[in-house]
């Protein structure tokens, strides 16, 4: 529907809207204050076609936009005032920017004859946010919202994705426009989709097929170019074993047979080692992050490297590539299939299940299996897979449970999981659930968090009372920063500093937000509480007391290459 | 190895576009040697020139992070050899030079350098040129008495390089062949 055709007479803060409209909004995350008014004032006229969510802190807003997007592909877009309200964007901006996420940031500015006087809540936020975000303008007149707003959802979501910000005085929100909407198809600097050669996609099948141990690298990429099952094809056309980044998670069905599981720090044995046995590394929207590639002087050396990437900034970055491959990895693969042959590599497949049992062995059995006398995080998430078949969208907070959460839950379903991979940002779990469950209200939405991130983000139960968002939650509590503490016993002499926890009673507070909740510390009472949890149909908070000194294992410590994985 | 770059940058006419870019090296501790920032030869596009001395693999990776900024058209960077530039100083010395006056017509006539301006107190000489040039002529005035100097940063032009013409139509079409939106289910 696009409102053109009333050619009417609006303030800014209503073009804004209908703009928001024309472009599909639906859902909207945010907090007012004084410089975004006109447009709170708007927007109550249109609440019937624009759901707002009133989040309880700012930084809230930006990550359950970023939950919102995630799972359902669409742009998540937040509103804020000028001043705190902007400044408390900035921690999920920039981590919409690491993790490729498409977000529209609306904030308010003061009247535009204030700017640069240290005005009340003036704050340089298109400056503050410029090293992260795609693209950012600040708007000073009415007539230039609409334009920039199409302009800013056509760069968030085209080519790599990632976060926008659109700054809007005050006067621009009262001043008088006719509203006109044209959406933006292009930009002549701007190149979102390279044209791919086709000559390094031949160059690319010849090295696959030619290869003896080729090996796939899956990214978050995939799932933004909506290319889960053009990989798929081209691993069973080539029977090639596939492994996954932390953000790749969910790509690939985590039952199939090509399937050997997740690279990089606390990833598996298996891919880890095998990355230098391989001799084609077939990497797919993926960006080579140090958490993938622990010492890059030691990271597959022996391989020719395929990087399939549609950021030519990435290109060589990290890691060189024999073949780049530039463009949409959808589109890419789809050139690629008919060139890759058939060929059988069961000898170096079964290089991934011998290493897969030895971790079985020296891993895994012990991590879920009742071996300890609290209950440890592997086994709460073990049940909880096995209980959701797979099939929950997965929202994970950072830390060890966050690594044990992506270690253990195995991801049956397309894009199901959640998480803060390049910014690693404690607190955004809790917030990203409350997206992903408004986006996608059909689907058993479960946020696993630690003691530690559930309170940086808490205030968001305020959130999800008042909005009845029916998210689960499991909160890993073991009364430590858990992960920092691990760093402490391995590699600092076990000197605990600033890393317990004395924590509040949880339950307590969940109820305060009228939320139920139960608290278990008994292994006996846990399966049925988590079956408890899935099936109440609000909201639900499960803390499990668990093992207060675990560590993740296998780690790649830091200098040591992907070979040097160590399992105990 | 660090070789001295010169990188052109071509961009569309946007507020803090160029803080948007120094901070692509501020972010990877770059020192910049020089900037100039001007309209290039099509209304509207702007030329900024930037000069660093880094490696051949920093100077890739930062043109990568340039070009791929929304509003840059394009980035390129050269060395010396595939340049030809120049820098333009001021140097503002005591009016007392007059009194050596035969000394003072050698340095400038030799320098190739120009008076731009005399009054009571001061003169100014201008000089264009590279580098060293700017910087011999700046020694040889000293002695009477620096008032005030002032240089420019560097500007170049390329020696064989596609018109900006010939390479925007090349993008206008460029732009127009794929365009998707992004879309995940
Ligand atoms: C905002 C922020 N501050 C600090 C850190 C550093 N950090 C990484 S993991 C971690 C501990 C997390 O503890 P908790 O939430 O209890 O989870 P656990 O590791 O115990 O599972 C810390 C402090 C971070 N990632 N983000």
């Amino acid at each position: 529907m696009i409102h053109n055709k009333y050619n009417k007479e609006v303030t800014g803060a209503e073009a804004l809207i209908l703009a928001l409209l024309d472009e599909g909004v639906k859902d909207v995350f945010g907090y007012p204050g004084g410089a975004i008014m006109p447009v709170y004032d708007a927007l109550y006229d249109y609440t019937d076609k624009l759901n707002h969510y009133l989040v309880r802190h700012e930084q809230g807003a930006t990550h359950a936009a970023q939950g919102y997007s995630r799972v359902s592909g669409k742009p998540g877009v937040v509103f804020a005032t000028s001043g705190p309200g902007a400044t408390n964007l900035i921690t999920g901006i920039a981590d919409a920017q690491i993790d490729s996420t498409p977000l529209v940031c609306i904030t308010g500015q003061v009247s535009s004859q204030f700017l640069g006087t240290d005005a009340f809540q003036e704050t340089d936020v298109v400056g503050i946010s410029m090293p992260v975000t795609k693209w950012n303008i600040q708007v000073t007149n009415a007539s230039e919202i609409a334009p920039a707003i199409a302009k800013a959802f056509y760069i968030a979501t085209t080519g790599r994705p990632g976060p926008v910000l659109v700054d809007i005085t005050k006067d621009a929100q009262f001043g008088k426009t006719v509203y006109n909407y044209e959406k933006c198809h292009s930009i002549r600097s701007y190149f979102p989709y390279p044209k791919i050669n086709t000559e390094s996609v031949k160059q690319a099948a010849a090295l696959i097929n030619d290869a003896k141990r080729p090996f796939i690298l899956c990214g978050h990429g995939v799932l933004l170019s909506n290319a889960q099952n053009q990989l798929l094809a081209l691993a069973e056309k080539g029977n090639i074993p596939v492994a996954s980044t932390l953000l790749g998670l969910s790509a690939f069905p985590a039952q199939h047979e090509l399937y050997v599981g997740y690279l990089g720090m606390h990833g598996n044995y298996g891919p880890n080692l095998l990355t230098n046995e391989c001799d084609v590394l077939i990497a797919i929207g993926m960006r080579f992050d140090d958490r993938v590639t622990g010492n890059v002087n030691k990271y597959a050396k022996q391989a020719k490297v395929i990087h399939f990437e549609i950021d030519p900034s990435e290109i060589n970055k990290i890691i060189p590539a024999e073949v780049p491959v530039l463009g949409d990895a959808k589109e890419a693969l789809e050139l690629l299939l008919p060139l890759i042959k058939t060929k059988n590599r069961k000898e170096w497949l079964d290089r991934f299940v011998e290493c897969h049992e030895i971790e079985l062995e020296k891993v895994i059995n012990n991590a879920i299996e009742p071996t300890t006398e609290k209950i440890r995080m592997s086994e709460v998430i073990d049940k909880f897979y096995k209980q959701s078949k797979g099939k929950a969208i997965v929202v994970t907070d950072v830390g060890q449970h966050q690594m044990i959460t992506t270690r253990y839950y195995k991801f049956n379903d397309t894009n199901t999981n959640v998480t803060s991979g390049g910014l690693g940002t404690m607190g955004f779990g809790l917030p990203a659930s409350i997206g992903a469950k408004i986006a996608k209200p059909e689907k058993q939405v479960v946020a696993v968090i630690g003691d530690g991130g559930f309170q940086m983000t808490i205030q968001e139960l305020g959130t999800i009372m008042q909005s009845n968002i029916a998210v689960k939650i499991i909160v890993l509590n073991n009364n430590f920063l858990g992960m920092v503490r691990q760093w402490q016993q391995l590699f600092f002499d076990r000197r605990y500093s600033f890393t317990e926890m004395k924590n509040p009673d949880f339950i307590a507070i969940a109820k305060g937000y009228g939320i139920k909740g139960k608290k278990v510390s008994e292994r006996e009472d846990l399966n049925e509480s988590i079956k408890e949890m899935l099936d109440s149909n609000e909201a639900y908070i499960l803390e499990v007391v668990v093992e207060n000194e675990e560590n993740v294992f296998p780690m790649i410590t830091t200098g040591a290459g992907v070979s040097e994985i160590i399992l105990e | 190895m660090r070789t001295t770059y010169t990188i052109s940058i071509f961009t569309e006419d946007r507020i803090g576009l160029l803080n948007r870019i120094t901070i692509i090296f501020t972010r990877r501790h770059i020192n910049i040697l020089s900037i100039t920032a001007s309209e290039s030869e099509v209304k509207g596009i702007y030329r900024y020139t930037i000069v660093v001395s880094v490696s051949e693999e920093t100077i890739t990776k930062l043109i990568t992070q340039i070009d791929k900024q929304v509003e840059v058209l394009k980035a390129f960077y050269h060395e010396n050899s595939e340049i030809i530039f120049r820098e333009i100083a001021l140097y503002k010395i005591s009016a007392e030079a007059l009194n050596q006056n035969d000394l003072f017509s050698k340095i400038i006539h030799e320098n190739n350098a120009r008076i731009v301006s005399i009054s009571s107190d001061y003169i100014v000489v201008e000089k264009t040129g590279d580098e060293m040039e700017i910087l011999n002529l700046f020694n040889s005035l000293e002695i009477f008495g620096m008032l005030e100097y002032a240089r420019s940063g560097k500007v170049a032009v390329t020696k064989p390089m596609k018109t900006l013409t010939t390479y925007l139509k090349e993008l206008e079409n460029n732009s127009k062949i794929t365009i998707k939106h992004f879309n995940n289910n």
